[in-house]
C-alpha cells in the first residue's frame, strides 16, 4: 500500500502547488506606474464624447431612464446571462453608494485592469476587456466628465451568480487569457487615419465586439471571428454579423452605416431594435466624423461568415 | 354559372388567405410603414427636395397606416410561432405594447396637425417618430439569424 500513500502524497503536493500557482496567477493586477503617469489631468468636455462612445448609460442608468435621467447612473438593470444575472452597480458620484470617492487612479484601474479600489476583480460583464485598449488620457477625460454628473444614493442589488462564477478571484485567470491592450485587428502601415480612429472607437470605448463577437466556453471573445455576430448573451435572438460578409449589412455603404448610427434607420428603412436601440442613442450624440470613422473601420475588418446558427425555416 | 361560382369561391379563398395570416398582415403593414418613413428620410438626408405638400401626403399616409394597426387582430395569441420576429414580450405585456404603438400614432398625428414647413422641422419630427420605432423594436422584436 506504499504506492497508494505515495500517490496520495503526490496528489496533495501537486494540488497544493496548483492551488498556490492558481492563487498567484489569479491575483488582481493593477496599472503600472508609467500608465498612471500618462493619465494626467482630464478635461470634462472631451470626456463627454468618450462617455457617449462608451455607452455607460445603457447599462448604468436606471432602467427605462429618459433624457437627463440617463445621466443618473444608479445602476440596477438586470443582465440575465448563462452565467447568472449581472446587475450593473451605481457609478454615480455618490461617495458611499457610487464612485464619488474614487481617485482618478482608482477609476483607471477599474477601466483598464478590471480591478476595484479594494483590490477585487470585476466581472467582465463590465467590458473592461475592451476598455483596456483605451488611451490613458481618454480615461482621465472620462473621469473628469463623470465628476460633473449627479450623485444618486442607493446601492444596486448584487449579482446573482452560481458556482463557480461567483468566485471573483477566478477572474484573475480569465484576465490572463483575455485581457490585452493590443488592437484586435492589425492594420497595415498606411491605413487611413479615419480607419484607425474607427478601430479605436469600435475596439476600445465602443466595445462593439462584446456583443457582436461570439464567445468561447470560458466567455472570452473569439478574436478569430471578430464582429461575426453571435447568439445574444441575454434573452433569445442573435446579434448581427457586422463584418463586410454579414448578410445583415453586407450591401450597406459607409454612409448607410453612419446614417444608421445617427438616425436608427437601416437603408431599407427598418429601424434599430433590441439592445442596439440604447447604443444607437449614444452613437447619435457623437460627431459625424466619429460615426464616419466607425463605418470606415467596419468596412475594413476581415469578413467572416455568421457567428450564429442559421435561422430555422418556418414551420 | 359553374364558372362564376368557382370564380367567386376562389376569390373568397384568396381573400380569406390574405386575412388568415396575421404574421403576413403585420409584416406588410410594417414594410409599408418603413417605406413611408424612408420617403421622409430621403428628404431629411437631402436626397430629395423638400416639398411641403408631398411631405404632408406622406405623413397622412403614415397616420392611416398607424390607424390600421390593430394589436389584437395582428398579434392574436399563438401568432408568435413561425417566420416571425415578434418577441414573446408582446403577449406578456400587451398593454405596454399597445401603449408604444399609441405613442407613435400620437406623434404622427401631431406632425400632420402642424405640418413641417422646412427640412429642419421635418427632421425633428422624423427623429421623434424614428425614436418611437426604436422604442417598440427594443422590447417587442427579436433579431433572428
Amino acid at each position: 500500500m506504499a504506492w497508494l500513500k505515495k500517490l496520495v502524497g503526490a496528489v496533495i503536493v501537486l494540488g497544493g502547488a496548483g492551488a498556490v500557482a492558481g492563487w498567484a496567477l489569479s491575483a488582481p493586477v493593477r496599472l503600472d506606474a508609467a500608465t498612471v503617469a500618462e493619465l494626467g489631468t482630464g478635461d470634462a468636455a472631451r470626456g463627454q464624447r468618450i462617455f457617449n462612445a462608451g455607452g455607460c448609460t445603457s447599462c448604468h442608468a436606471k432602467p427605462g431612464s429618459k433624457g437627463d435621467g440617463r445621466l443618473e447612473l444608479a445602476g440596477g438593470l438586470e443582465l440575465k446571462t448563462p452565467f447568472g444575472t449581472f446587475v450593473p452597480p451605481n457609478i454615480s458620484q455618490d461617495a458611499k453608494d457610487g464612485i464619488g470617492a474614487w481617485s482618478e487612479q482608482d477609476f483607471a484601474n477599474a477601466m483598464l485592469k478590471g480591478v476595484s479600489p479594494s483590490g477585487e476583480n470585476f466581472y467582465p460583464a463590465f467590458p473592461y476587456a475592451s476598455y483596456a485598449r483605451m488611451k490613458p488620457a481618454d480615461i482621465a477625460d472620462l473621469y473628469a466628465f463623470m465628476k460633473t454628473l449627479p450623485a444618486v444614493a442607493g446601492k444596486a442589488p448584487g449579482h446573482k451568480l452560481s458556482f463557480p462564477f461567483n468566485i471573483r478571484r477566478g477572474i484573475g485567470l480569465w484576465k490572463r487569457l483575455y485581457l490585452s491592450s493590443d488592437p484586435v485587428i492589425a492594420l497595415p502601415d498606411g491605413t487611413p487615419d479615419k480607419v484607425l480612429a474607427g478601430r479605436y472607437l469600435v475596439e476600445g470605448p465602443g466595445h462593439c465586439g462584446e456583443c457582436h463577437t461570439p464567445r468561447d466556453f470560458a466567455g472570452g471573445v473569439k478574436k478569430a471571428e471578430w464582429l461575426a455576430g453571435a447568439v445574444a448573451a441575454e434573452g433569445s435572438g442573435v446579434v448581427p454579423n457586422i463584418t463586410p460578409d454579414g448578410n445583415s449589412i453586407k450591401s450597406w455603404s459607409e454612409a448607410d452605416i453612419a446614417n444608421y448610427l445617427e438616425t436608427g434607420f437601416t437603408p431599407d428603412f427598418d429601424s434599430v431594435g433590441g439592445a442596439m436601440v440604447e447604443v444607437q442613442r449614444n452613437m447619435a450624440e457623437l460627431t459625424a466624423d466619429d460615426r464616419a470613422a466607425i463605418a470606415a473601420y467596419l468596412r475594413a475588418v476581415p469578413p467572416h461568415p455568421n457567428g450564429y446558427p442559421a435561422r430555422k425555416p418556418a414551420k | 354559372m359553374r364558372k362564376l361560382v368557382l370564380a367567386i369561391s376562389m376569390l373568397a379563398l384568396v381573400g380569406s388567405a390574405a386575412f388568415a395570416d396575421p404574421v403576413q398582415d403585420r409584416q406588410a403593414l410594417m414594410k409599408e410603414r418603413g417605406k413611408l418613413a424612408g420617403q421622409l428620410s430621403k428628404v431629411v438626408k437631402g436626397e430629395e427636395d423638400f416639398d411641403a405638400t408631398a411631405v404632408l401626403t406622406t405623413l397622412k399616409a403614415l397616420q392611416a397606416n398607424a390607424e390600421r394597426f390593430d394589436a389584437e387582430k395582428l398579434f392574436p395569441a399563438g401568432s408568435d410561432k413561425g417566420d416571425t420576429t415578434a418577441a414573446p414580450k408582446i403577449w406578456e405585456d400587451m398593454a405596454g405594447f399597445k401603449a408604444t404603438e399609441d405613442k407613435l400614432l400620437t406623434n404622427v398625428k401631431a406632425a400632420v396637425a402642424s405640418p413641417p414647413t422646412d427640412v429642419d422641422a421635418l427632421k425633428a419630427q422624423l427623429n421623434t417618430i424614428g425614436g418611437d420605432c426604436g422604442t417598440c423594436h427594443q422590447s417587442y422584436r427579436i433579431k433572428k439569424g
